[in-house]
């Protein structure tokens, strides 16, 4: 069987779907949503190689490298910020995010 | 690339607050802690103001980047919008933030690089410009919305707009991911030639990822559904920063959203038209019912600012040059009326501490008439009262969504404006009419000036509204469609 650009957006489309219900079902640590926001760049990051490939063209690849980049400085902050969290709150638990409620 | 692709002309303004906002980060690390914060932010203004100076010499289209980035009419009215909504937001916050003890030099940096953010944002013309100026701006909205990093609330607020974000962001790209694919460019003209296409509305791809995209964007914006993050940011956020929150960013990416739904899909207009009166309904009626059940008057104004998303989302969807024209008016009037409400809120001080709950207006106009006297104009302003200025702003709005016969939707807007004025006005009747409380700590000389100009604004626009209304026009042409 050939594997052709449908099988890789498949594989984009479902890691997605699972970095978002990795956000929204994950009840235990935010470190899990972390990686699930991760999971879910490096799924469009998949899809934008794949039709990089297929168009034969060079801009898709090059939006990769970008948002590699980018998401290499969003975990960085999000880090930072479940640091200076946790010396307030000393837990890192999804239900202790909870001071205000909305 | 020939060097005329590149042009840096057009982008001298993001290039000097970028600058300034590297200068101003080596000033505050190897400068000295003495006075430290103060000058940061007075050098912080002064950036701005020469980036402003600089949008406002810039003449006619310019587009560098391989075309990527455009500077236009409307680009240039929505910086300086933009620009001076920072700059007012910086001047309300150094006292403030000097009194918590939180006068740290990093706030006036971040609050400039978040200003670049927005500057590449309004002026973004292909996905990975949007893309970027868009992360720049959130990355550093995160770590402001986190500033105190001592108070719990602060760090959640941060920790909340951090996760919510970062997943809109994630929908953003997934929607710009499969654009490319089915369009095979990420300029906004190779958008525009797709979905000008006979079959664009069947090519069920290029829907798709534009879906994603503008829930990406919705996020950004605050639009009902995407807006529950929103109150709990405002609340936790150090209180000049929500005022930050509430000006420049919003207007930024309504911008972004303009310029991408216009020339990037005008072919696909009654596609997207009818995701923005979906979103620019359930914003107008949510903004109305849920704010009238709030005690702190910050979550009040978090979900009067989805209110007010949802009104300018009316000028969108009416879309054409009018509707572009009344959506930039709108913006420019919220602007003034929520960094004006804000200034007030910042004056609400007692024994040095600040407070935050409605009821501490109480008997406000007994011991503070002129603060009460304009807390009021702005209030009466935002739920839409003739003659001031936010029902110049409300009736651009309604009357460019009528002229497209869009009549529901402007019905819809003047019967949430008449349940959203109930709440404003509850603010009104605590102040003037029940008992009075001790008296406020006097507010900073900064804060009272905005106070003042913003009060001054919003009575006397009716006077003279042609300067913003003809700029405003003159902006607006310069979207397709």
């Amino acid at each position: 069987m050939e594997i052709g650009l449908a099988h890789y957006l498949t594989v984009a489309a479902c890691l997605f779907t699972l970095g978002m219900f990795g956000i929204f079902l994950n009840r235990k640590n935010v470190i899990i949503i972390l990686m699930s926001v991760e999971m879910m760049l490096l799924a469009v990051n998949i899809n934008f190689v794949a039709f990089s490939h297929f168009h034969g063209d060079l801009v898709g690849q090059v939006f990769s490298l970008f948002i590699l980049t980018v998401a290499a400085a969003e975990s960085a902050i999000g880090l930072a910020i479940i640091v200076v969290f946790f010396r307030n709150r000393g837990s890192i638990a999804v239900e202790d995010i909870n001071m205000m409620k909305g | 690339m020939p060097a005329d692709m590149l042009n840096f002309a057009a982008a001298y303004p993001e290039m000097i607050l970028a600058a300034g906002a590297i200068a101003l980060l080596m000033i505050g690390a190897f400068g000295g802690t003495q006075g430290n914060s103060d000058r940061a932010g007075w050098l912080a203004i002064l950036a701005l103001a020469a980036t402003g100076v600089a949008v406002a010499m810039q003449t006619g289209t310019e587009r560098a980047f391989n075309d990527a980035f455009i500077s236009d009419n409307f680009a240039r009215f929505v910086k300086l919008l933009v620009l001076s909504g920072s700059a007012v937001a910086i001047l309300l916050s150094m006292d403030d933030l000097r009194r918590a003890k939180a006068d740290r030099f990093e706030i006036p940096v971040l609050i400039l690089l978040a200003t670049v953010g927005m500057m590449m944002m309004i002026s973004a013309n292909d996905l990975l410009a949007l893309y970027l100026g868009l992360e720049l701006q959130s990355l550093a909205l995160y770590v402001l919305a986190a500033a105190r990093r001592d108070d719990v609330r602060s760090s959640e607020a941060g920790m909340k707009y951090f996760v919510l974000g970062a997943l809109s962001s994630g929908m953003l790209l997934y929607g710009a991911s499969l654009l490319y694919g089915f369009a095979g460019t990420t300029s906004f003209a190779g958008l525009a030639t797709a979905a000008a296409a006979p079959n664009a509305a069947a090519n069920l791809g290029l829907i798709v990822g534009l879906v994603f995209l503008l829930v990406g964007l919705a996020f950004k914006v605050s639009a009902v559904p995407f807006h529950m993050w929103t109150p709990d940011v405002y609340e936790g956020a150090p209180t000049p920063i929500t005022a930050f929150f509430a000006a420049a960013p919003k207007l930024a990416a309504m911008a972004l959203l303009a310029r991408v739904l216009m020339d990037g899909f005008g072919g696909l207009f009654i596609q997207w038209q009818k995701i923005i009166i979906f979103l620019s309904i359930a914003s107008m009626l949510l903004g109305a019912f849920a704010a009238i059940g709030q005690t702190n008057i910050k979550r009040l104004m978090a979900y009067s600012s989805i209110g007010h998303v949802g009104f300018a989302l009316v000028g969108l969807a009416a879309g054409g040059e009018q509707g572009v024209q009344a959506l930039l008016i709108y913006l420019a009037i919220y602007l003034v009326m929520t960094l004006g409400s804000f200034a007030c809120i910042l004056a609400m001080r007692r024994d040095g501490q600040p407070v935050e709950d409605i009821s501490e207006l109480s008997g406000l106009a007994q011991n503070n008439l002129p603060m009460a006297f304009i807390l009021a104009m702005l209030l009466f302003s935002l739920a839409g009262v003739p003659p001031l200025a936010g029902f110049f702003g409300k009736f651009y709005v309604f009357a460019a969504a009528v002229k497209a016969e869009l009549y529901g939707l402007a019905i819809i807007g003047v019967l949430a404006s008449v349940v959203g004025a109930f709440y404003y006005l509850r603010i009104v009747k605590v102040m003037f009419f029940d008992e009075a409380k001790p008296r406020f700590t006097p507010a900073a000389p900064y804060v009272r000036l905005v106070m003042i100009a913003a009060g001054l604004f919003v009575v006397l626009y009716a006077v003279y509204p042609q300067p913003l209304v003809a700029a405003a026009e003159t902006a607006a042409k310069s979207l397709q469609l």
